[in-house]
């Protein structure tokens, strides 16, 4: 091999970027799903939990859009059920603890929603 | 040689691109497209492999049995050599950035000129047998099989590319065809293929020490010719030394400069500066080419040419050498020649300027200048007395040779020469000058006339542009620094822009030069009456 | 192009059926290892092949003025003289493509006139899809790493800063669509480019495609479980694979294109992300005339000397009153 002063740091530096998922996760513990704190007293959300789960950031956006924009309160779900829409009243009624709900999968996946720049957060279920 | 068309049915004629694929289209061998083969036994003197006779416009080219073996074992050695093929045959990712930035392209429409087309051209044999996507997938993964009509296609397309670097400037990645091209035309000579216009002057060039086959008595009875001249046209009469030991620098240039019309003039030039400064230098009869013609056939014959510079440096005891007016002259001194030959002579010192005492510090371990650095130098340092009217019937443009441009970087030292000897200086359009600049044509051993359609539609760009400020600012001189410029670029300006006389640089230096002791110069170099000054 | 398109689409087809047919254990775990071994071994071997072979000559192509005489200014960084200046120049070239930004084109006009346009769009999308697709690769971070750090929250913040739907859109998916669109239009539409694409010119244009398309409909339209997306991609991480259920096939196709991208890379083009750095006309100092470059097989030398030159011509120079190394009567006496 030539002129291996320069190419084997160059090899060595490609390689430590690459591998870097691997070896900054030597010392991390087992990561698990994080563990949601569910509302006891409630059995059913207002739609299917896979459903809520893939969509509710959709159901969030257009109520926002429908409460604030459209004066529109009512939201007829798909067994036909009605709910009044509101994040603060009829999500967070149940939902009461933003931390050990909303955040816990928003931090782990890096997502942050702006829900919070105008709402105020819910302190817990205390 | 065939008849040449005219300008407008020469642009007229540049076909469309063809339907098939370029797997599918093959050379067509005409007249004026290919150079004539070279000699059988001008080859064997230099030990070529395989010569033998053959001519491009033949079926049958008498390649050697083991041709296939040949070319896959040259190939392979040459990849274990040259990094640079290996790279580039690799990642070349076809962005199409150099396709319109090659003269021969431009004037030729031809696709295969395209520089990553003329890669390709290798590059699909290099898949075909040495990776293994190639094998595997063939066709689909660009690859293909060697045969005959390859051959013939690498000698069509190796034979149009000047080596001139200009579409390695716009390659993403460097991809310098020159080196693809040198490499496929060693390639080509292992099978005995090789052009006369470039053999003959490397074999005469070994022999006699230049290009052009000049034996010693007759390269000192020339030069003796061209000082009778300048005695004619300033009064004074010049001595150079020839061989002679003890001299400081040896004096090196092209061959072409002693013997063509306008290089002559040139040269007539050379001597005038150097009596005029009292330089102590000797000319060398055995290293009487600063060219090298040899860079064109392979790697080797570069160095065996190039070899005795040093040689003769270190017999002359001279501390170092000063080089004259070349292209791929300085391609190989500037990035070749202490790889090559050296470490250079013990006696041989960093090159310092007598005159001027100016340390060439960038010339420090190759020990050698060129004579537009050292010129520039006298200039600015007021060592030269000039009276630059005497060039003020010529409106100057420069055209920079691709090798000082490319591969050296020599681009303000011949301008700011020519600032100082001309008062009227204009460039050509900036897409076509400087680390831009365009071919003459004729480029890496392409110079011979049974050529001259194709050195005519490659010399569109340059062409055009001479015209261009021919037009807009009535420029009737071309200056260059290249002996083969000297001897392509006529052709081409009486083609694309007739009316513009070639000029070596030195030239119009020693138009400017006032010498000690001169009469009053009525004419200039040529012999032709200087406007304003033969009646005063 | 068809058969690259094919090629793409039917990769996305085989892992949209591995991944229903229960192949997901293999599709989401142990084609990625295998891949990024691939990878990994497969770049580091094509770097180690070329630098196998040596550098022989010292052959920058030189972009600017020489230095010279002191009072040239050279142009340090398109015709470096020092290390620095060589350096300055590949991080030109890597960084900003400088050698792209030269692009012109040219048309023949009636007259004739050879015109020069300056063409800057292939610089600006090939830029730009590079930026974008480092971009997008950075922030798939916070698949890997746990807690995500502040750095990839930020870049993510500013990538959707525009906060148009939900989940926001980032700039980047748009732009990188943008231009790859861009380099595969030229590639359709240009004459030139057409004539000299290869199938494995088209064909990691469309599995790009393919991996930035179904990243873009996993992430706006299919909604996968990202949570147990995340779980597989610690898993993979941490070197403790599992495969959690219910992620949607959206992101089988994803990984299995990324495999795909992975496993070709080293042995195609695409490792001109390599060799950029290895090519020697970029990356050594014009400085050859100061510095002596060593060519390591450097043949010894054969050449023509003054003593045989001399042999020959010796009558002719004593006759003509040229010097010679020795007199006619001493090369008889000699022989």
């Amino acid at each position: 091999m030539y002129n291996g002063k320069y190419i084997i740091p160059g090899i060595v530096i490609f390689v430590g970027l690459f591998t870097f998922p691997f070896w900054s996760n030597l010392l991390t513990p087992k990561y698990e799903r994080p563990q949601l704190a569910m509302p006891a007293d409630q059995k059913e959300c207002i739609e299917p939990a896979e459903y809520m789960r893939a969509e509710h950031m959709h159901i969030l956006d257009v109520w926002r859009d429908q409460a604030l924009r459209e004066g529109k309160r009512a939201y007829v779900a798909s067994n036909g059920k009605v709910w009044d829409i509101s994040l603060q009243n009829t999500c967070m009624k149940c939902h009461a603890n933003k931390a050990d709900f909303c955040d816990k999968c928003h931090n782990s996946n890096s997502v942050s929603p702006y829900c919070w720049d105008c709402h105020v957060a819910p302190r817990g279920n205390q | 040689m065939s008849k040449l068309p005219t300008p407008d049915k020469l642009i007229a004629t540049i076909p469309a691109f063809p339907m098939e694929g370029w797997m599918d289209t093959k050379p067509d061998f005409k007249p004026g497209t290919w150079c004539y083969p070279a000699k059988v036994e001008n080859m064997r003197a230099l030990g070529m492999p395989n010569p033998h006779e053959w001519s491009a416009d033949q079926e049958d080219w008498n390649l050697p049995e083991n041709w296939e073996e040949i070319i896959y074992e040259g190939l392979k050695e040459r990849l274990a050599k040259h990094r640079s093929l290996k790279v580039f045959m690799d990642i070349c990712v076809r962005c199409g950035a150099c396709a319109d930035k090659c003269h021969f392209f431009i004037g030729t429409g031809d696709p295969k000129n395209m520089p990553v087309l003329r890669a390709e051209l290798l590059r699909s044999v290099y898949r075909r047998d040495f990776t293994t996507a190639g094998k595997l997938l063939g066709k689909l993964a660009g690859a293909r099989k060697l045969d005959k009509d390859v051959i013939k296609e690498w000698f069509y397309y190796f034979y149009q590319c000047t080596e001139c670097r200009r579409c390695s400037l716009f390659c993403p990645y460097g991809i310098d065809t020159a080196e693809i091209t040198a490499i496929a035309r060693e390639l080509l000579h292992e099978l005995g293929l090789g052009i006369h216009w470039i053999m003959e002057p490397v074999f005469n060039c070994n022999r006699t020490g230049n290009h052009l086959g000049i034996q010693p008595h007759a390269f000192k009875e020339i030069v003796e010719f061209l000082c009778e001249d300048i005695e004619t046209v300033t009064g004074i009469k010049i001595n150079p030394p020839f061989n002679e030991k003890g001299h400081e620098i040896v004096f090196i240039t092209p061959s072409g400069d002693v013997f063509a019309d306008p290089g002559i003039y040139t040269f007539m030039g050379y001597l005038m500066l150097f009596h005029e400064i009292g330089l102590d230098y000797t000319l060398s009869t055995y290293a009487s080419e600063g060219g090298n013609f040899g860079s064109f056939t392979t790697f080797d014959m570069a160095k065996k040419l190039n070899a005795k510079m040093y040689a003769e440096a270190e017999r002359l005891g001279s501390k170092w050498i000063l080089g004259g007016e070349c292209g791929h002259m300085w391609r190989v001194v500037h990035q070749y020649m202490d790889t090559f030959n050296g470490p250079t002579p013990p006696k041989m010192e960093t090159p310092k300027s007598p005159i001027t005492g100016t340390v060439f510090k960038n010339a420090a371990s190759t020990k050698m200048v060129h004579i537009a650095e050292f010129t520039a130098d006298l200039i600015k340092h007021n060592k030269l007395r000039l009276d630059p009217s005497r060039n003020d019937h010529l409106t100057v443009t420069f055209h920079d040779s691709c090798n000082p441009a490319r591969g050296m970087g020599l681009l303000e030292e011949p301008r700011y020469v020519l600032r100082n000897v001309c008062n009227n200086y204009v460039d050509m359009p900036e897409n076509t000058i400087r680390e831009q600049t365009f071919c003459c044509g004729g480029g890496s051993g392409l110079n011979t006339d049974e050529i001259m359609e194709i050195r005519m539609r490659g010399g569109l760009p340059r062409g055009n542009a001479l015209r261009y400020v021919q037009q807009k600012h009535g420029v009737n001189t071309m200056a260059c620094i290249c002996a083969i410029d000297r001897a392509t670029l006529p052709p081409l300006a009486n083609y694309w822009a007739p009316g513009v006389t070639v000029y070596g640089t030195h030239e119009l230096v020693a138009n400017a030069l006032v010498m000690r002791g001169e009469q009053k110069r009525t004419m200039d170099l040529r012999q032709e009456e200087l406007p304003g000054m033969e009646d005063e | 192009m068809f058969i690259s398109l094919l090629a793409v689409i039917a990769l996305g087809c085989i892992a949209w059926l591995g991944a229903a047919s229960g192949f997901q254990y293999l599709i989401g775990v142990v084609l990625p290892y295998a891949a990024v071994l691939v990878f990994i071994g497969g770049f580091v071997w094509r770097i180690v092949d070329w630098a196998k072979s040596p550098v022989p000559f010292r052959i920058p192509t030189t972009a600017g003025q020489q230095k010279s005489l002191d009072w040239i200014k050279p142009a340090r960084l398109d015709s470096p003289f020092t290390t620095a200046g060589t350096v300055g120049r590949m991080l030109l070239e890597v960084l900003l493509f400088r050698s792209l930004f030269r692009n012109t084109s040219v048309e023949i006009q009636k007259g004739p006139r050879v015109v020069y346009y300056s063409a800057k769009w292939l610089w600006l999308f090939a830029l730009l899809f590079h930026y974008c697709f480092l971009l997008i690769f950075i922030r798939h971070f916070r698949f890997f790493l746990e807690p995500v750090p502040f750095a990839l929250t930020a870049i993510e913040f500013v990538d959707g800063i525009m906060q148009i739907g939900v989940p926001r859109m980032f700039m980047s998916d748009v732009l990188v669509v943008a231009a790859l669109g861009f380099l595969l239009a030229r590639r359709l539409f240009s004459e030139k480019i057409r004539y000299i694409s290869l199938a494995n010119d088209y064909f990691p244009l469309f599995l790009l495609l393919g991996l930035v398309g179904s990243g873009i409909w996993m992430r706006y339209f299919a909604k996968v479980d990202i949570a147990a997306v995340k779980v597989l991609t610690m898993g993979l991480v941490t070197m403790n694979p599992v495969l959690p259920e219910g992620i949607g096939a959206a992101f089988f196709i994803h990984i299995f294109l990324l495999s795909c991208l992975l496993a070709y890379f080293p042995f195609s083009k695409l490792m001109h992300m390599g060799g950029v750095f290895l090519s020697p006309t970029r990356n050594l100092p014009n400085n050859t005339r100061a510095v002596r470059h060593v060519n390591p097989w450097n043949p010894p030398k054969k050449y023509r000397t003054y003593a045989e030159y001399e042999d020959e011509f010796r009558e002719l120079m004593e006759e003509a009153g040229l010097p010679v190394d020795k007199t006619s009567e001493e090369a008889a006496a000699a022989e």
